[in-house]
């Protein structure tokens, strides 16, 4: 294959650690483990027959990886977790009694979020408004949105029920879309 | 009509599972007159395409639609 070569790796690696971060909320945490993953891969490469599959490798080792320390901290994480059960009232502010949009709340067309993708900043807000959310909540979208994994396969690792997942998964939408409005969208205006 | 914030928890779930014929039916309709209700929509896909673009060469294997 052509090598792949040191400027290589280097995006490589940064688009590595962006993912992690994003599933992990901590950086230093994302860091090692993308490195982990670099270094089960280093060595490995002339088995590869070209860069994209060598990438495509390297991204699975790592969210394997991801995979297996999401499944132990959940456990740890579980077990201080009312936001689970609870029936939080937290977006009950943007409806009126009757269910339909305040007017000032209703949701804004956002253009073409595909510029945003370039901008550096654009995913330091999106890795804030995904802190600010609580931690299992997170979590389980991360999983969902970042791992790519399918609401059954989160079921199974986590042992929670799907209905259980699809309120989290709505109340982690609701949150995410309602910080990037104010923090980013509404800026942009 | 149904309420809008019904509608958000339908599609958000459009996301996670295939929906009901009626909850399509009374899901599109609704959209046909509410606004914000379209552009909740549209937010929805645009977070999953952001989110997507997050991961690297795995965003081609796992594309879901």
């Amino acid at each position: 294959m052509d090598r792949f070569g040191a400027e290589d790796l280097v995006s490589l690696r940064r688009e590595m650690v962006r993912f992690a971060a994003l599933q992990l909320k901590d950086p230093v945490l994302a860091e090692d483990v993308v490195q982990e993953a670099l270094a089960a891969a280093v060595g490995a490469q002339e088995r590869f027959q070209g860069r994209s599959s060598f990438r495509t490798w390297v991204f699975t080792i790592l969210k394997n990886k991801l995979i297996d320390l999401m499944r132990d901290r959940w456990h740890q994480l579980r077990v201080a977790t009312p936001e689970f059960e609870s029936d939080e009232d937290e977006f009950d502010a943007l409806f009126r009694t009757n269910g339909h949009w305040n007017p000032e709340d209703r949701p804004a067309n956002w253009g073409e979020p595909e510029k945003q993708m370039e901008n550096q900043e654009f995913w330091v807000i999106l890795q804030t408004c995904l802190d600010n959310l609580p931690e299992a909540t997170a979590r389980i979208f991360t999983m969902r949105e970042v791992l790519g994994l399918e609401v059954e396969e989160i079921c199974k690792e986590l042992r929670i029920t799907p209905s259980n997942c699809w309120v989290v998964l709505h109340r982690a939408r609701m949150g995410l879309r309602l910080c990037l409005q104010k923090k980013w969208f509404q800026e942009e205006k | 009509m149904n309420s809008c914030r019904k509608m958000t928890e339908l599609m958000s779930q459009q996301l996670d599972r295939p929906l009901s014929v009626s909850e399509r039916i009374g899901l599109r309709f609704h959209l046909m007159m509410c606004r914000g209700c379209r552009n909740f929509s549209r937010n929805m896909a645009q977070l999953r395409q952001i989110f997507l673009s997050a991961r690297g060469p795995l965003a081609d294997e796992q594309a879901r639609e």
